[in-house]
C-alpha cells in the first residue's frame, strides 16, 4: 500500500464497477423499450405504450447516473495512468474518440427527446428516438470494449519510439476478441434489464397491484432473460473462454486455480485456491470438462500455473479464481431460473408459483453481481500486464501524482457515489410505488405531473 | 498535420465552451433571476434539452486530444490533477441536479437541487477561466516528470506557480462574468415574463465590469506572456477571429431599439468563439508553456503520436463533426424560442 499505484488501481477499479451498474441496465433497457414502443405502435397495443412508458421514467434516472459516474472515467486516463496513456494513446486514442464523437453526441441528442419528448414529437418519432438511443449506447459499449479488448489482445499496433501507433484500423477494431467480448457484455446487460424487468412484475404480482403490467413484465423479462442467459453462455461465454485458452493460458490456469498441467483437465465448480501450497483445497470437479471447455477436446493439455514463471501470474489469483467461479456460477443459476420461470409461464402457471415469484423478486440484483465478477475476471486475468504482453500494470500510472492526492479524490468518489447511490434508490423506488399508468410527461425535467406525482 | 489537428481540438473546445458556456452563465443566474418555482422550472426546460450533447463536446474534445496529442494530454492532466476533480464533481452533482431537481414535488428538496445547480455552475465557470488562464500563464516544466500542481503557491505568475495566482483568478473572474453574460442572453431568448426581464436587468449591469475585467486580463496577459500580443498580430487568422469577436460584441451590446433576443445571443456566441480562437492562434504553437524554462515548454509536434492515426480519424472525423452540428442545430430547431410550459 505504500505503492501510489495501488491507489491508482483502487480508484480506477471503484469508479469503473460503480458506472458499470448503470450502463448495463441502459443498453439492455435501450432494447426492450425499444421494443416495447415498437410492439405498441405496430399493434396498437395501450399496456405496452405504457410499459414502455413506465420503463422510460427508469431509464431516464438510470441515464442520468451514468452520464454522472461516466465522466471522470476518461478524465483518469490522464490523471492517474498517464504514463499508460502516453504510451498506448496513439492506439487507444482512437476508439475514445471515435466513441466521444459518434455514440456520445448521438445518445445525448435523443435522450432528452426519449425521456421528456413524447407529447413533442408523437409515436413515430418517438419510437424513432428510443431507437437512436439504443444505437448510441450500443456503439458506445463497443468502442469501449474494443478499447478493452486492445489491452487484452493487442492486435493491429506498431512500437514507435518506445510507444504504440496505430498500424492497420480494421485489426484493431475488428479485434476477434473485441467482438467476442462486445457480443457477451451486450447479452450480459439485456440479462440485467431482463431480470430488473421480471423482477418488478414479480413484486407488482406478488402485491396484486398494476396485475396486466406485472403479466407483461413478467413475460418479458422471463422470455428476454432466458435468451439473453443462454445468448451469455453460449456461444459468447463459451467462445471467450476459448480465446482466454488461446491467447492468455496464464490467466485461463489462475481463473482455474489450475497449477498443474496435463491432458482431461478438470473443471472445478467449488474449491479453494491455496497459492502457497499450489494446489487446490476441497475440490468438487468434473473431469476433462475443461479440456473438452478450453479446446474442444479432451486429450489436450492445459497448462497449469507452475508452467510460467511467477511474474507472469495475474497478481491476485484467488480474487481472480472466485470471480470467475462467481461469474460462471451465477449465469448457468440465471438459465436455469428463468428455464424454469418460462416453462411455468407457457403453462400459466407462473402468477400463482409465489415460490418462483418470490425468487424472481429478489433474483435482480444477481445479475449486477455476476458483470461486476465477470469484469474482476476480465481485468484481474490480464494482469500483471495493462496491456497484455506488452505493458505492465506496475509502469502506467501518473508518477507526478502523490498517493495522498489519490487517496483524496478515492474519498471523494467513495463519498459522492454513496450519495448518488442512495439518491438513485429513492428515485426509484417512488417510481415503482407510483407505478406504471402515468402520462407522458409535459414539461422538461418534471415527470408525469398531471396525475399528483407527489 | 499536427497543426491541422491543432486547429481541429481548438475548434472542438471554442465549440465546447461556448455551449456549455451558456447553461453554465444560466446556473450561475439562476437563484437570481428565478423567483418563483415556475420560473426556476423555465430555467431547466430552457437548457434542459442542450445541456447534455453540450457537455459531450468536451468529453469529444478529450477524445480528439487523446487520439491527436497523447503527451498533451498526460503532461497536462495529471498537473492539472486536483482542480481537474474539482470540475469533474462539480460536472457530476451538477448533471444530478437539473435531471433530478424536478423529479419530487417538494420545496426543500427543489431549493437544495437549485443551490447545488447554481453554486457548481458558478465553480465550472470560474475554474474553466482559471483552466484557460493557466495554459496562457504555462505550468513548472522542467526536465522531470510533471507533479501535481499545489492549488496556490505564492499567487505570483511565475515559477513554481500553483493552480491559483492573481492573473489566473483574474481570468476565472473575467469567464464567470462573460458567461453570466452570455447565459442571461441565452434566458431571454428561451424565457418570457418576469424571468426574460431579469435577465435583461442583469446582464445591463454586468457590460461594464465586464469592459473593465477586459482591459484588465488584456494588460495582464502582456505582463504574463509577452509573447502571446507580438504573435497575435503577426497572424493573419487571429485578426480574422479578432473582427468576429468585434462582430459578435457589435451584435450582442444592448441598444435602445428592439433587438430579436436570438440575434444577440448569437452575438455573444460569436464574440466568446472569436476570443477563444484569437487565444488559441497567440499561443500556438506551444501546447504548454513552461514557467520556469521556455526550453521545456511542450510544442506541438513534440506532443503527437503516430501519423497513420491521425490519417485515419481524418476519414471518420468530418462526417462525425457534421452529424454533431446537426444535432445541435436540430435542438436548436425544436427548441426555438421562450420555452412553451404544460
Amino acid at each position: 500500500m505504500d505503492d501510489p499505484g495501488f491507489w491508482h488501481r483502487v480508484q480506477f477499479g471503484f469508479t469503473i464497477a460503480f458506472h458499470y451498474l448503470f450502463p448495463q441496465l441502459t443498453m439492455g433497457l435501450a432494447l426492450l423499450i425499444f421494443l416495447l414502443k415498437l410492439v405498441g405502435l405496430r399493434k396498437n397495443d395501450a399496456l405496452c405504450a405504457d410499459a414502455a412508458r413506465f420503463w422510460t421514467r427508469i431509464f431516464g434516472i438510470n441515464f442520468a447516473m451514468g452520464v454522472a459516474t461516466g465522466v471522470p472515467m476518461e478524465f483518469q486516463f490522464g490523471t492517474n495512468w498517464s504514463r499508460f496513456s502516453r504510451y498506448a494513446g496513439g492506439v487507444v486514442g482512437q476508439t475514445l474518440a471515435l466513441e466521444g464523437m459518434f455514440a456520445f453526441f448521438l445518445e445525448s441528442a435523443f435522450v432528452a427527446a426519449l425521456v421528456w419528448g413524447e407529447h413533442r414529437l408523437g409515436p413515430r418519432k418517438h419510437l424513432l428516438a428510443s431507437f437512436a438511443v439504443l444505437l448510441g449506447s450500443w456503439l458506445s459499449a463497443f468502442f469501449i470494449v474494443t478499447t478493452n479488448a486492445f489491452m487484452q489482445h493487442p492486435v493491429g499496433y506498431a512500437l514507435e519510439n518506445g510507444r504504440l501507433v496505430l498500424d492497420d484500423v480494421w485489426a484493431f477494431l475488428l479485434n476477434p476478441w473485441g467482438i467476442l467480448q462486445f457480443l457477451h457484455t451486450l447479452s450480459a446487460s439485456v440479462v440485467t434489464a431482463s431480470f430488473v424487468m421480471a423482477a418488478v412484475g414479480a413484486f407488482y404480482a406478488l402485491g396484486r397491484k398494476h396485475l396486466p403490467a406485472a403479466r407483461l413484465f413478467l413475460r418479458w423479462g422471463t422470455g428476454a432473460g432466458l435468451i439473453a442467459a443462454i445468448l451469455v453462455a453460449f456461444p459468447t461465454g463459451d467462445r471467450q473462454a476459448k480465446a482466454v485458452a488461446e491467447y492468455q493460458p496464464v490467466t485461463l490456469a489462475a481463473m482455474e486455480g489450475r497449477f498443474d498441467s496435463g491432458e482431461y483437465a478438470e473443471l472445478t465448480f467449488i474449491g479453494q485456491p491455496n497459492v502457497r501450497e499450489r494446489r487446490i483445497d476441497n475440490a468438487i470437479q468434473a473431469p476433462a470438462v475443461l479440456s473438452i471447455l478450453a479446446y474442444g477436446t479432451p486429450q489436450r493439455s492445459v497448462k497449469g500455473l507452475r508452467e510460467f514463471p511467477e511474474t507472469e501470474w495475474p497478481g491476485n489469483i484467488e480474487l481472480l479464481y472466485y470471480s470467475f467461479h462467481v461469474m460462471a456460477g451465477l449465469g448457468t443459476l440465471f438459465i436455469a431460473l428463468m428455464g424454469l420461470s418460462t416453462l411455468a409461464r407457457v403453462r400459466g402457471r407462473l402468477e400463482t408459483s409465489r415460490g418462483l415469484l418470490w425468487a424472481l423478486m429478489l433474483a435482480f440484483p444477481f445479475p449486477y453481481i455476476a458483470t461486476t465478477a465477470g469484469w474482476f475476471t476480465a481485468e484481474l486475468g490480464r494482469q500483471p500486464w495493462l496491456v497484455y504482453g506488452l505493458f505492465r500494470t506496475a509502469e502506467g500510472y501518473s508518477r507526478g501524482v502523490s498517493s495522498g492526492n489519490a487517496l483524496f479524490t478515492l474519498l471523494g468518489f467513495g463519498g459522492l457515489y454513496f450519495v448518488l447511490g442512495l439518491l438513485f434508490l429513492f428515485l426509484v423506488a417512488r417510481e415503482l410505488a407510483h407505478g406504471p399508468g402515468l402520462p407522458a410527461p409535459r414539461e422538461y425535467g418534471v415527470p408525469g405531473e398531471a396525475e399528483g406525482h407527489a | 498535420m499536427p497543426e491541422l489537428w491543432y486547429a481541429l481540438l481548438a475548434l472542438m473546445l471554442t465549440a465546447y465552451t461556448v455551449l456549455d458556456g451558456f447553461d453554465f452563465g444560466a446556473g450561475v443566474l439562476h437563484l437570481f433571476v428565478a423567483k418563483t418555482e415556475a420560473e426556476r422550472r423555465s430555467v431547466f426546460a430552457a437548457i434542459g434539452p442542450f445541456w447534455d450533447g453540450n457537455e459531450v463536446w468536451l468529453i469529444a474534445a478529450g477524445g480528439v486530444m487523446f487520439l491527436a496529442f497523447p503527451v498533451l494530454l498526460t503532461t497536462a492532466f495529471p498537473a492539472f490533477y486536483l482542480s481537474l476533480f474539482v470540475f469533474v464533481w462539480c460536472l457530476m452533482l451538477r448533471g444530478v441536479a437539473i435531471e433530478l431537481r424536478s423529479h419530487v414535488d417538494n420545496a426543500e428538496w427543489r431549493a437544495f437541487w437549485d443551490v447545488v445547480f447554481a453554486l457548481s455552475s458558478a465553480l465550472l465557470a470560474l475554474l474553466f477561466g482559471v483552466a484557460l488562464g493557466n495554459v496562457v500563464r504555462g505550468l513548472p516544466l522542467s526536465s522531470e516528470e510533471v507533479r501535481t500542481l499545489p492549488f496556490f503557491t505564492n499567487f505570483r505568475s511565475t515559477g513554481q506557480v500553483g493552480l491559483l495566482d492573481w492573473y489566473t483568478l483574474l481570468v476565472g473572474v473575467f469567464a464567470v462574468g462573460l458567461l453570466s453574460l452570455h447565459g442571461s442572453l441565452f434566458l431571454q431568448y428561451r424565457s418570457d415574463g418576469d424571468l426574460a426581464e431579469r435577465a435583461r436587468r442583469v446582464e445591463r449591469r454586468l457590460w461594464l465590469p465586464l469592459a473593465l475585467l477586459f482591459i484588465a486580463v488584456t494588460l495582464a496577459t502582456g505582463v504574463v506572456r509577452p509573447q502571446f500580443f507580438p504573435a497575435l498580430a503577426g497572424r493573419p487568422l487571429a485578426w480574422l477571429a479578432s473582427a468576429l469577436a468585434l462582430l459578435g460584441l457589435w451584435f450582442a451590446l444592448p441598444r435602445a431599439a428592439a433587438q430579436p433576443a436570438m440575434r444577440r445571443f448569437f452575438g455573444s456566441c460569436a464574440l466568446i468563439a472569436g476570443l477563444l480562437v484569437s487565444v488559441s492562434v497567440a499561443v500556438f504553437p506551444t501546447l504548454l508553456y513552461s514557467t520556469l524554462d521556455p526550453a521545456h515548454s511542450l510544442r506541438l509536434h513534440d506532443a503527437t503520436s503516430g501519423d497513420y492515426g491521425r490519417r485515419v480519424a481524418l476519414y471518420w472525423w468530418p462526417l462525425a463533426f457534421l452529424l454533431a452540428v446537426g444535432y445541435v442545430v436540430f435542438a436548436f430547431r425544436a427548441h426555438r424560442g421562450p420555452v412553451r410550459r404544460g
